[in-house]
């Protein structure tokens, strides 16, 4: 090739890798980008409900669209405590399915039951809502709440929490189904920090003469303490942003009731139920400040499951 | 003495523990199977060629889904098309020219971040970037609220397949004199291609079940449509609104949408992992 047609291939490469190279940051900056326009876009739309009510909206429970008074607190308790009935149930069972896949299971079965699981996470959240709604509900209004109300109802302290009628769709059930929603989440996390945790460790205690449990409990758990909670926190943040299932089954009443068992409302169910027949400037207003609470809740949430997440990978690679 | 009781005690927690370990398990795959359970006896007689070749009906009276799995189709079609190019993009970034400066490790956690940021505050985001200024719901909404939640998958996946090329691959290609952009797309992009693949069709996956974007931007559509600038039916919609109506036909053909859209999610799972396991195992 002469020289100046190599040069003008080098040029042109040259150009094309600039090129390609700004193309990709381009995209990769958009990502950033995204995350700024969903901020200021939910701030600017709150806008009128916050110039309205302030920080008030935060503590007020008033939910009156015919007097146009409005306030977060209801959504924000059904929302954290949905979330927490669902964590309570979830992340026991996790840690059993989690032992389960990286100790017991046969070595055959190890892939098709950390399939299942997985596939558990796979269902769209809106056949749980309607599974719950059809299914669950009535099984659970008929055959367990009345048992709740009659032993745990009858407790002192708790059992105000847990009296009432049984009705099926309330704050428990939708905690409920949140908890099998989550498993899946939060199981296939710990299973996979389970199996970064070097055999050489658990071979020493299994060879001090430690049973599996106390492997499990005394090392590979503290070894990957960090991750197991990064794991808990993903859930959590998809606990809390979980919109279609809820909404089937929470009930959707604007009322702080102290039982489980009554009626509730999340933040992601009031959007869904009432954003589309808001009227009026402000009443649409206060369920964008809603949707703002909620992403900041969560991406709060997220941010530290992945800050932990993020120290665990760290550590390991410096041991490696 | 002493010593047989504490071994003793410590084999009963032992096996008390790995009987509660196989009871969680069990406790997990039970909702599976339940669920599945019910969606196939609800869904199944429900399930007839009317859902296919009919649109949906108004209240009280039978009909069938064919808008609405048109509408869906379309807009997973149209979401993945904008929001695959991107993801590729950025995740490629991201793995290539990551290494250094600021740009690379933000933007990585917040990819991981707006990953599971709750669909419905997309939604809202779509509304008001979108809808508002149009003033109307539409097809092309309800497309880029999907495309939104694509791209952070792509992105992460790309980034991980990406990063499983070996190193020595890009190196033989410089040293024969390839210039970056070809190594990356004729080379490693390549060779991670199934990978990306199995990425993309867990995206379809998660956002053809997605409802709670399409309700502000999509909304719904009694009519066949195929004008994406028009409200536009979907089955997550539908099936939200029919199952909560006290209509029995309408109930009737939410399970067979439900039934529709679990069994498509479940195929698609399912293929990606056996197709991502067929090319690792070829290595």
């Amino acid at each position: 090739m002469p020289t100046f047609l190599r040069e003008a291939s080098l040029k042109r490469h040259t150009v094309l890798d600039l090129l390609f190279r700004n193309l990709t940051r381009v995209s990769a900056f958009g990502v950033l980008a995204l995350l700024m326009a969903i901020i200021v876009s939910l701030i600017i739309g709150s806008m009128p409900a916050i110039r309205a009510f302030g920080f008030g909206f935060l503590a007020s429970s008033d939910w009156d669209p015919v007097s146009d008074q409005f306030g977060a607190l209801i959504p924000i308790v059904g929302t954290l405590v949905t979330s927490a009935i669902a964590l309570t149930i979830a992340i026991p069972v996790s840690f059993g399915i989690a032992i389960f896949l990286t100790e017991l299971s046969p070595r055959l079965l190890r892939r098709p039951l950390g399939v299942a699981i997985e596939l558990l996470a796979g269902i769209p959240s809106i056949i749980y809502g309607m599974w719950g709604l059809f299914v669950f509900a009535p099984l659970f209004a008929d055959h367990v709440e009345p048992w709740v109300n009659d032993h745990i109802g009858a407790m002192p302290y708790i059992g105000p929490f847990f009296s009432g009628p049984p009705m099926g769709i309330g704050v428990l059930t939708a905690g409920i189904i949140l908890a099998i929603m989550v498993i899946p989440f939060i199981a296939s996390v710990m299973r996979d920090v389970f199996e970064v945790v070097p055999t050489l460790l658990k071979e020493s205690a299994y060879g001090l003469g430690a049973t599996t449990w106390e492997v499990m409990w005394k090392v590979v758990l503290p070894y990957t303490r960090i991750g197991v909670v990064g794991g808990i926190m993903l859930g959590l943040g998809r606990a809390l942003g979980e919109t279609m299932a809820v909404t089937f089954v929470i009930g959707n009443a604007h009322e702080l009731g102290k039982s489980l068992l009554m009626p509730g409302n999340s933040i992601a169910s009031a959007l869904a139920n009432e954003f589309t027949e808001a009227y009026g400037e402000l009443y649409t207003s206060a369920l964008i400040e809603l949707g703002l609470i909620l992403f900041f809740i969560t991406f709060v949430v997220l941010s530290l499951a992945r800050y932990m997440l993020y120290k665990l990978g760290k550590r390991e690679g410096q041991a490696a | 003495m002493i010593m047989m009781n504490l071994y003793t005690r410590r084999r009963i927690i032992n096996a008390a523990g790995l009987v509660i370990s196989v009871l969680a398990m069990a406790f997990g795959l039970f909702w599976l199977c339940w669920i599945l359970w019910t969606l196939l006896e609800h869904g199944l007689p429900a399930l007839t060629p009317m859902v296919f070749a009919q649109m949906t009906p108004p209240p009280g009276s039978s009909g069938g889904l064919l808008n609405a799995i048109a509408g869906s189709l379309m807009m997973t079609l149209v979401g993945t098309l904008i929001g695959t190019p991107i993801g590729i993009l950025a995740g490629t970034y991201l793995a290539e020219f990551g290494q250094r400066g600021w740009l690379a490790p933000i933007t990585r956690f917040i990819n991981d971040v707006l990953l599971s940021a709750p669909s419905i505050v997309i939604g809202l985001f779509v509304y008001e970037v979108y809808v508002v200024h149009v003033k109307h719901f539409s097809g092309w909404a309800g497309a880029l609220a999907l495309a939104i939640i694509v791209i952070p998958i792509v992105i992460r996946t790309t980034e991980n397949m990406l990063r499983l090329v070996p190193t020595t691959l890009r190196e033989a290609a410089a040293a024969l004199g390839a210039p970056q952009w070809k190594i990356i797309n004729f080379i490693t992009l390549r060779a991670a291609r199934a990978g990306i693949i199995t990425g993309v069709m867990l995206a379809i996956a998660r956002i053809s079940g997605e409802t709670a974007p399409l309700l502000f931007t999509a909304l719904n559509n009694q009519f066949w449509n195929s004008n994406m600038d028009q409200p536009m039916a979907n089955l997550p919609v539908v099936i939200f609104q029919f199952a909560m109506s006290p209509y029995e036909d309408w109930q009737k053909l939410a399970w067979a949408g439900a039934l529709l859209i679990t069994l498509s999610v479940l195929t698609l799972n399912i293929l990606a992992r056996v197709l991502f396991r067929q090319k690792a195992a070829s290595h």
